[in-house]
């Protein structure tokens, strides 16, 4: 595959199919706030739940008096996990085959842990329930670090578990050990490192919550929720109840942003359901962004140590990598089954070498359960941060200028599709191109200039040039490898083409802002010449769409876009037969061109696909079926592979460790674009998550347990002041095994930036002697650094 | 306590507790769901309204305190049924991907462009660090805010 | 997320306003811009019984000189100040500090005498008026009106002389008389966030030497610290990097900060060494007429 310019455009404007930058249909009634997001929804006689939640982080639950909460008015129940016990709902099952207390019974196992639910008229009267509730804890020591979990002697934190003697969560590996080993005896040099991945959180600006809303008298259940993945979370909630699954409708509504936060199962659903199955009034829990924040799936959280085997010309010959991950208290990633570390063994990068060992670990802790969420796909910010910090390192150690250190190891275009050493198959790539792209939009060369002159002058400001040059892998992969929780991560689209020529598009999928009433019209648009204002999508509503997976893992263009094109194409071919029936003439020789069917060597014999559309339902060939319409279920032959490069500049000022960003300049590729404009945004999102967490943003305890980043002063989202400009250049490198080319771009900046963020930093400080500041990278830490370099 | 605030420029009246939030009497007393919630800490902004004209985290204001005031929201940008150059500038510009911020924003931008009419970057950057984003880095809500003013002045953005 | 219950009562007088609180306990809090009452209400970190809502009496808000005082009122919002001509030409400190409170919504509502009478030693406000030398005037309905050196209001954490009965009605700031100049540095992670390191400072010159100095800190202590060795040292003194940078550390010796996410102890003294180094640089260039107060 060739690397093409990027917005070719398909077919004409009007149509708006793929490459075209069509506006939103989902912007009118957003930018009139006419949203329809959970907490707007009011339901006749709708009561609201406030979640009572434990203020340490490990104790053994003594006593819960809930009878003054009882007691006040405007109260109708308190829930403890005593009373769900009795459905057998206390626990529930994990995506990664773990329980999770739903309500404590036996003990809280980390701070902000639900421990009972209030239902009442109006959240003011729940709030003023919850300080009424009595709750004596024996505090127990809490293990605040994986290191200390996996110590000898450490308090055991899931005793809960029959056959759990200890707090290790999970072992895997990938990769293979001799090989490496081989490889790391024959290199001239190896460069190591050790560095942290601090926990953050997804926080999308909307909160996770529900409306469970049970009807008395059918006992059917409707939840109006923040879903990503709405059919998944339909069939775990009737296995979870027991309810009937056909009774059972999930309505995943507008999602304000997910970034895989909505994901999860979380324990206010259940509860919010079962207290509405209970009282028989629908039952509204919205979180708090504390509890958003202390609570719900969290991200990162590795420790990681990287080595690479290198020879003296920089050839890297091997990689060996050793991974500590912070499970927290439940191992609830939302991750495909067969891999504990998610795509961790991603890691390998963008660089060619036959030998690799990745060695991944977890372990429980007394923080909230999780993780995996935050944009990353699964685990594959993590991956790419260590192997670009690595690459980067070496460049330094060797002597070798950080760009041309990564173009000696880069996979070449003719390799493709290339096995990595821990068995991914990239599909398709040209990673020089687009490194050399972003150099030149930097002025790479002027930029070393002047470095090395504010050096040699001995400047109180220093200059630092951070360069990431990642492969991401999103999507999904074969059914047979890829399943969560058991269900195959195909996904699916159903086309259903009304006679007036207009159609309604349904997916599996589940947008939470990134446009698929706009983006999944244009590939219908582009295989069947409707214009794309004439498709109406519709994702969310498990009753009304097929079965999918959900959006995440930037899955929905490369596995529900793929869907919807093979779906498209099918219909495609019967409105072809009924063309020709119009034309009364033979199909083979009908062609097809932006929603004009014509005889060949005739282009005045046509009809219009809105002429076919009405035919289907008026005036069909002799025994068809009526109607244009079809579902297909889409089981992807392989994940796809974005990648792309970006530089970042700094300016840091050597007394107070304050940098700031000169200028950020990011080449990405995600194969063909169906909206331009729509990819362009993703692409500004995750440069400004990548910042945060390169900056400010985490989420860290102290030794007794306490969370700090549970709420908005602590936990830092940058803002429009502070986030950096942006300069975004492209290239298009096709997939190969994607209908229309097109591989996902989601989570691509979130993945490749902070690496390019922090390798800016400690380019600017390298000269003496600095390689590692983990982040964020606060003002205090460059300073320390800079101290500790001057004192050795 | 009965209060009176004139909300989008009708008179509304309503008895509330003193500790009702103005974004929950706006949210639930008078069903404008258009204004959100999303912190408990007065940190992300989303809940903006137009208190007599100045922008304020609703959240972080007692609903008894706008008693004789005058607020406005985002379901009263539109006027006469059509879309404020605003509201037509975030679509032109995909100044939104959630849409959760999106409310806020383009009140914090009405009211930055009644007193700069032709904002910089850094003006507009400025005057929108008190809401946060977590969808857009902030890029094309910037170009929404100074498109919007082009289009007032006359220009074609 | 929500209040606990409490009695409110919108005051339309200071005569009202002053007997109100004086029928009330230590329960009755003044409700100004709220921004940082209503926020420790919502987390029922506070809970006060009864609010008493200042914002419609008359005569409390705005920007005035007199009598050798900037007079800034009670209720002067913080973004009246920010764009304030008169501040500008009057006090560069104070037009400094301003954009760095808070956020533009939160500077809507929120007030300087708030700020003040809330004593929290992350305020902005604490540490200008500190090294401004400025004084408050409080008033009670049985004891009048008294005037509180800002040197005297902070007493702890969230506390200040204050009684409970007396409502801060003004701030004054005295003029300056001679070549002078000021700024305000923060250190802070994002728009919004607590300083890790606020200074303010000011220099009055007199006959080419230092006649006045103020240097005070934000956010390394349990109140605002006004740094009185190192404005000490000034007087008398001829403006330069040396006496700048000496004066930088005695700031830094009279911090107290602690280590915690925003950075180590040690750092913060460093950041205020260098902050109040190029803050007096600054200062003694607008003093000597190089630059234009901003």
């Amino acid at each position: 595959m060739t690397t093409e310019t990027i917005h070719q455009k398909f077919g004409p404007p009007e149509i708006g199919g793929i490459g075209h930058s069509v506006k939103r249909a989902e912007d009118d009634r957003l930018v009139q706030g006419a949203g329809h997001y959970v907490d707007d929804i009011v339901l006749p006689g709708m009561l609201h739940l406030a979640m009572l939640r434990s203020p340490v982080a490990h104790a053994r639950i003594v006593s819960i008096d809930t009878s003054a909460a009882e007691a006040l008015e405007g109260v109708v129940a308190v829930l403890t996990g005593e009373a769900l016990a009795g459905y057998n709902l206390a626990w529930m099952p994990t995506l990664s085959g773990d329980t999770q207390a739903v309500l404590a019974t036996d003990k809280v196992r980390f701070q902000g842990q639900e421990v009972a639910a209030v239902v009442a008229e109006n959240p003011y009267v729940a709030y003023d329930a919850l300080e009424l509730i009595d709750v004596e804890y024996d505090v127990l020591p809490p293990v605040m670090s994986p290191q200390a979990a996996l110590a000898d002697g450490a308090p055991l934190i899931r005793d809960d578990k029959e056959g759990q003697t200890d707090n290790r969560c999970y072992q895997w590996e990938a990769g293979d050990k001799a090989a490496t080993d081989r490889a790391f005896e024959a290199a001239d040099h190896v460069v190591s490192i050790d560095t942290f991945y601090p926990r953050s959180h997804p926080s999308p600006l909307e909160t996770c919550g529900c409306v469970a809303d049970v009807d008395p008298a059918t006992k059917h259940v409707t939840v109006h929720m923040t879903s990503q993945a709405p059919h998944a979370h339909r069939t775990l909630f009737a296995m979870v109840t027991g309810l009937p699954e056909q009774n059972i409708r999930i309505i995943s509504p507008d999602i304000g942003g997910g970034f895989g936060n909505k994901v999860p199962i979380y324990p206010g659903y259940v509860v919010a359901t079962a207290a509405s199955l209970v009282i028989g009034r629908p039952v509204k829990w919205v979180e708090t962004r504390t509890e958003n924040l202390i609570s719900t799936g969290f991200a990162r959280d590795y420790h990681m140590h990287g080595e690479l085997a290198l020879t003296s010309e920089g050839r890297i010959l091997g990689l060996r990598v050793k991974m500590l991950s912070d499970n927290g208290a439940f191992f609830a990633d939302a991750q495909p089954t067969r891999f504990k570390a998610g795509l961790f063994h991603i890691v390998t990068g963008s660089y060619d070498y036959p030998a690799a060992h990745v060695v991944t670990e977890g372990a429980y802790t007394n923080k909230a359960p999780g993780g995996v969420a935050y944009r990353c796909s699964f685990r594959v910010t993590e991956a790419s941060y260590l192997i670009e910090r690595l690459v980067q390192n070496a460049a330094y150690e060797l002597g070798i200028d950080p760009a041309e250190i990564r173009r000696r190891n880069f996979i070449q275009p003719d390799q493709f599709p290339y096995t990595s050493p821990t068995g991914f198959v990239y599909d398709s790539g040209n990673y020089p191109a687009a490194l050399q792209k972003a150099l030149d939009i930097v002025g790479y060369d002027d930029l070393r200039a002047e470095q090395a002159a504010a050096r040699e002058r001995g400047d109180k400001m220093q200059v630092g040039i951070g360069i990431a040059s990642f492969t991401e892998v999103v999507g999904a992969g074969k059914g047979t490898e890829y399943d969560i929780a058991g269900l195959r991560m195909f996904d699916s689209a159903e086309l259903r083409i009304h006679p007036t020529g207009k159609a309604i598009l349904k997916l599996g999928v589940r947008s939470q802002g990134q446009g698929h009433e706009t983006t999944f019209a244009q590939i219908v648009a582009n295989e069947l010449g409707i214009p794309s204002i004439d498709v109406k999508v519709m994702e969310g509503d498990t009753d009304n769409t097929p079965y999918g997976l959900g959006t995440y893992a930037s899955r929905s263009t490369p596995v529900g876009g793929a869907a919807t094109v093979v779906i498209a194409r099918k219909l495609r071919e019967k409105a072809t037969k009924i063309a020709a029936h119009l034309l009364e003439a033979a199909e083979g020789d009908i062609e097809f061109d932006a929603g004009k069917f014509s005889v060949r060597g005739s282009p005045d014999q046509a009809v219009t696909i809105q002429d076919v559309a009405l035919a289907a339902y008026t005036n069909l060939p002799e025994g068809m079926e009526a109607g244009l319409e079809g579902v297909h279920y889409y089981d992807p032959p392989n994940m796809t592979y974005p990648f792309g490069s970006y530089v970042v500049v700094v300016d840091l000022d050597t007394e107070t460790g304050q940098w700031k960003v000169r200028r950020m300049v990011a080449v990405d590729d995600c194969g063909v674009r169906i909206n331009p404009m729509i990819v362009d945004g993703q692409i500004h999102g995750g440069l400004a998550e990548g910042y945060a967490m390169s900056s400010m943003q985490f989420i860290t305890f102290d030794e007794d347990g306490n969370c700090i980043g549970s709420n908005f002063m602590d936990y830092l989202v940058p803002t429009a002041w502070e986030t950096p400009r942006f300069e975004l250049g492209a290239t298009v490198t096709p997939s190969p095994h994607h209908p229309i080319g097109a591989k996902g771009v989601g989570e691509s900046a979130t993945v490749g930036s902070p690496a390019a963020f922090v390798n800016a930093v400690i380019d600017a400080v390298a000269d003496r002697g600095i390689r590692n500041i983990d982040m964020p990278v606060l003002p205090s830490r460059v300073w320390h650094a800079l101290q500790e370099a001057s004192r050795s | 306590m009965e209060i009176t605030v004139t909300v989008n420029g009708v008179e509304r009246t309503a008895d509330v507790e003193p500790r009702v939030l103005l974004a929950d009497f706006i949210r639930t007393h008078l069903g404008l769901t258009g204004t959100h919630i999303g912190c408990d800490t007065t940190s992300c902004g989303v809940c903006t309204v137009l208190l007599d004209g100045a922008p304020v985290k609703s959240c972080t204001v007692f609903a008894v305190q706008a008693d004789g005031r005058s607020i406005t929201t985002v379901e009263g940008l539109r006027t006469n049924g059509e879309l404020s150059a605003m509201q037509k500038a975030f679509k032109a510009e995909h100044g939104l991907q959630c849409g959760f911020c999106t409310p806020a924003m383009m009140l914090v931008g009405k009211h930055l462009l009644e007193s700069n009419p032709d904002p910089s970057e850094d003006d507009v950057r400025w005057a929108i660090s008190g809401n946060l984003c977590r969808c857009t880095g902030y890029v094309n809500i910037v170009k929404a805010i100074r498109a919007a003013a082009s289009e007032s002045k006359g220009v074609s953005a | 997320m929500y209040p606990a219950a409490f009695d409110y009562v919108a005051v339309h007088t200071l005569d009202e306003a002053l007997a109100t609180l004086s029928e009330g306990d230590e329960d009755t809090k003044v409700l100004a811009g709220g921004q940082s009452l209503i926020p420790m209400m919502k987390l029922r970190l506070a809970t006060p019984t009864k609010l008493v809502d200042i914002n419609r009496v008359p005569g409390l808000s705005g920007l005035d000189v007199s009598d050798g005082h900037l007079v800034v009122g009670a209720l002067t919002r913080h973004n009246d100040v920010v764009n304030s001509d008169l501040v500008k030409a009057e006090n560069p400190t104070m037009a400094a500090a301003a954009p760095w409170i808070a956020d533009p919504l939160v500077r809507n509502l929120g007030t300087v005498g708030g700020s003040l009478a809330h004593a929290d030693p992350q305020g902005d406000w604490g540490s200008v008026m500190l090294a401004c030398g400025a004084e408050v005037v409080a008033v009670s309905s049985s004891r009048g009106e008294r005037t509180i050196p800002v040197t005297e209001l902070f007493v702890d954490l969230f506390t200040s002389a204050l009684e409970p009965d007396e409502l801060l009605t003004e701030v004054r700031v005295p003029r300056y008389t001679g070549p002078a100049g000021g700024t305000y540095l923060k250190l802070e992670r994002k728009v919004g966030d607590y300083a890790t390191v606020g200074v303010a400072v000011h220099l009055q010159l007199d006959g080419g030497r230092i006649g006045q100095a103020g240097i005070a800190l934000t956010g390394v202590g349990s109140k605002n610290i006004k740094a009185t060795q190192a404005e000490g040292a000034l007087i008398g003194q001829v403006p330069g990097d040396e006496l700048f940078a000496h004066a930088g550390e005695l700031a830094a010796a009279a911090a107290d900060p602690r280590t915690d996410v925003r950075g180590s102890a040690e750092f913060k003294r460093s950041v205020v060494s260098t902050f109040v180094r190029r803050g007096l640089s600054e200062a003694a260039s607008q003093a000597a007429g190089q630059v234009v107060p901003a």
